[in-house]
């Protein structure tokens, strides 16, 4: 899973629903794997399929005249559940970018720990963004983790993104956390030596 | 420099900074739960990594078991074979374990603080979002993702941006018929689903003080679901009262010396807070939800507001509800009590008093769930399971239950069910079930009702 992420040009497939919650990016009862993989089939399950298994035609991922590496969502994106399943079945079903006006914060931890890039973006620029991608499906957006900016050449709008320079290291480099806390560990030692005694 | 009682405890565990990004934040506690946690083992095992410190990990499995038969085989396989992986990787690991049915087993969030596991001071975190609960203690405690569970594990550390800090005060009394949970409910509609995000909160006035620690741990529970990464009440004499004793508590010497820095826990009187926001009790009624998010909530005796966008109109039709009508008098097919926001001896306690001497509406099905073995143990001691059996009802075994429907406790699609629990998202409680969030009162008032009632036409005729 630990891809480098460099930049990005795609097009995108736009969910205007604002509040996401991680139940609808993977509801509870997918969760009892004891792996990473496969979790995309199940993505957003419960508004892509029936209650037979059939998918449900006017939803996103199922109109085939939407795809792309950018999924474009409305605001507060990934609230409630720590699950991080959220963020594996995002990745899993080919997302690299999230973009939104506002991510939770313990689902955008989980996005950025699972190698998907959560951008946040201005309420005017999303609500432009998902117009124009809904309309015309063949809408591209570039993402550039370097300069940190997110591109629309169709509309015409450029804005940067805030990451903060440690994790956009991780992400360039294929890098994991618990790689860096084990550099640590003389520091930890002494913290818990100075703490316990 | 004057801080906040978050700043002092966060910034006591901080073992590094990392310039311009998180910090590297000592973790005292983790609960550990079978859902968010093999791939985090697995992720030992392929950088061939030991626990760092076993001694401050707890397990015990409680999301995805059964609440009848716990000690018959676990039906469903896949649920099986989760719980078998955490029993095993608890084993291969050696950490602290407890199997389902023994004594410390029950939802890790009702374990943890009846056992003295959490105390004031400490960081806590867990594989869950609702980790917030121990913030009561006055502890630094949140929710993390799997790859942070894994770093607990590898290091007992987590890399985290320091959150902003907010002061929620809320003063008065609460008048007769109002929880915990009506005053979380009542705050979270006022903020909004997600307008906490980014902070991390701290409870304070007069209303708080006069809380119990369950009512606390009720009202710290839902601190996420207005974003808030945490809430946290500065502990007293409450607090100490509640922690003494406990079997993990510390005792002797320790007990004076821990109580000694536990006083010293409070937010400075000059410090200041990034945000502050303040609420009256007299404007704090029993609350339901209508929505499909926990800030879509109104008081039990208003009207449902007109939806503002498409999101909001979704959310009516999925509940099923219009807006412009009450949400009292509504039919109600399931009622359940439980999950680590309402499943604490005080809310048993709190449903059998509008229970007592009552029946079960016909055709609604009620689940009473105990958060824990030793809150289940409460309740036959206080005799609480004969009120609520001639009443019609049976309490069942200790779990999540419900609350998100992992195991086979499913409200069926198109059904309602007014909920102790804390999210009333779409499917939550089973593919198509409609939630109404509510304290245990009002979950009484449903039960032997029928139909969504106001709990206070009860507690006011006797």
């Amino acid at each position: 899973m630990n891809d480098k992420f460099t930049t990005i040009t795609s097009t995108c497939v736009p969910l205007a629903i604002e509040n996401v919650d991680t139940d609808q990016i993977i509801p509870a009862r997918f969760l009892k794997a004891t792996s990473r993989d496969g979790f995309g089939e199940n993505l957003f399950h419960d508004w892509r399929y029936d209650r037979d298994g059939k998918p449900v035609r006017d939803f996103v991922l199922n109109d085939p005249r939407y795809s792309g590496s950018i999924l474009v969502a409305g605001k507060n994106f990934g609230c409630g559940s720590s699950r991080e399943h959220a963020a594996w079945a995002i990745h899993d079903y080919g997302f690299r970018v999230v973009v939104s006006s506002f991510f939770a914060d313990i689902h955008r931890n989980n996005e950025l720990n699972s190698f998907v890039l959560p951008v946040v973006i201005t309420q005017r620029f999303l609500d432009m963004l998902l117009q124009a991608v809904t309309d015309n499906p063949s809408t591209e957006v570039t993402v550039d983790l370097e300069h940190q900016t997110i591109a629309c050449r169709s509309l015409g709008i450029t804005e940067t993104f805030e990451i903060n320079p440690y994790k956009k290291y991780c992400l360039q480099n294929g890098l994991d956390d618990v790689e860096y806390l084990l550099s640590k560990m003389p520091e930890i030692k002494k913290f818990e030596q100075d703490h316990e005694s | 420099m004057s801080k906040t009682l978050f700043d002092k405890i966060w910034d006591s565990h901080v073992v590094t900074s990392i310039d311009g990004g998180p910090d590297q934040l000592y973790i005292d506690r983790h609960y550990c739960h079978e859902v968010t946690s093999p791939q985090a083992f697995d992720g030992l095992r392929r950088r061939g990594l030991k626990v760092h410190r076993p001694d401050r990990t707890f397990c015990t499995p409680d999301h995805n078991i059964p609440t009848e038969n716990q000690d018959r085989p676990i039906a469903d396989q896949v649920s099986r074979h989760q719980i078998e992986t955490l029993t095993r990787n608890a084993t291969d690991f050696s950490v602290p374990f407890h199997p389902l049915g023994s004594p410390l087993n029950g939802i890790i969030h009702v374990v943890g603080p009846e056992n003295g596991l959490t105390l004031p001071g400490m960081t806590i975190v867990c594989g869950d979002s609702h980790t917030s609960t121990h913030g009561a203690f006055g502890a630094v405690a949140f929710g993390i993702g799997t790859s942070e569970v894994e770093m607990v594990l590898a290091s007992q550390c987590v890399l985290q941006p320091k959150p902003k800090t907010m002061r929620i005060t809320v003063d008065g009394v609460l008048s007769t018929g109002v929880t915990a949970k009506d005053v979380a409910l009542y705050i979270i509609a006022k903020m909004t689903t997600g307008g906490a995000t980014g902070y991390f909160v701290e409870y304070a006035g007069s209303v708080v003080r006069a809380m119990s620690m369950e009512e606390r741990m009720t009202l710290c529970n839902l601190s996420i679901e207005m974003g808030a990464r945490g809430g946290l009440v500065a502990p007293d004499q409450t607090t100490i009262d509640y922690c003494k004793g406990r079997m993990f508590s510390p005792s002797g010497v320790e007990w004076d010396k821990n109580v000694s820095y536990w006083n010293t826990l409070r937010s400075d009187e000059d410090a200041v807070f990034d945000r502050e926001v303040t609420f009256d009790a007299d404007d704090i009624s029993p609350r339901v939800t209508y929505g499909t998010n926990p800030g879509m909530g109104i008081a039990i005796d208003d009207t449902i507001p007109c939806p503002t966008n498409d999101s909001e109109a979704k959310a009516l039709a999925y509940m099923g509800l219009e807006a412009g009508h009450s949400v009292s008098g509504t039919p109600v097919d399931y009622v359940f009590i439980g999950s680590c926001t309402n499943g604490r001896i005080e809310d048993f306690r709190a449903f059998a008093s509008i229970v007592k001497g009552r029946k079960k509406a016909d055709g609604v099905t009620v689940w009473i769930v105990p958060g824990s073995q030793a809150v289940l143990k409460q309740i036959k001691e206080a005799g609480l399971d004969r009120i609520f059996e001639e009443a019609g009802m049976t309490v069942r075994q200790p779990g999540c239950s419900a609350c998100l429907a992992m195991n086979p406790d499913k409200v069926p699609a198109g059904k309602l069910c007014v909920s102790t629990s804390n999210r009333n998202f779409e499917g939550r409680q089973g593919p198509g079930a409609r939630t109404v969030l509510a304290s245990p009162l009002t979950a009484a008032a449903a039960a032997v009702t029928g139909v969504i009632t106001d709990p206070r036409t009860f507690l006011t005729s006797k």
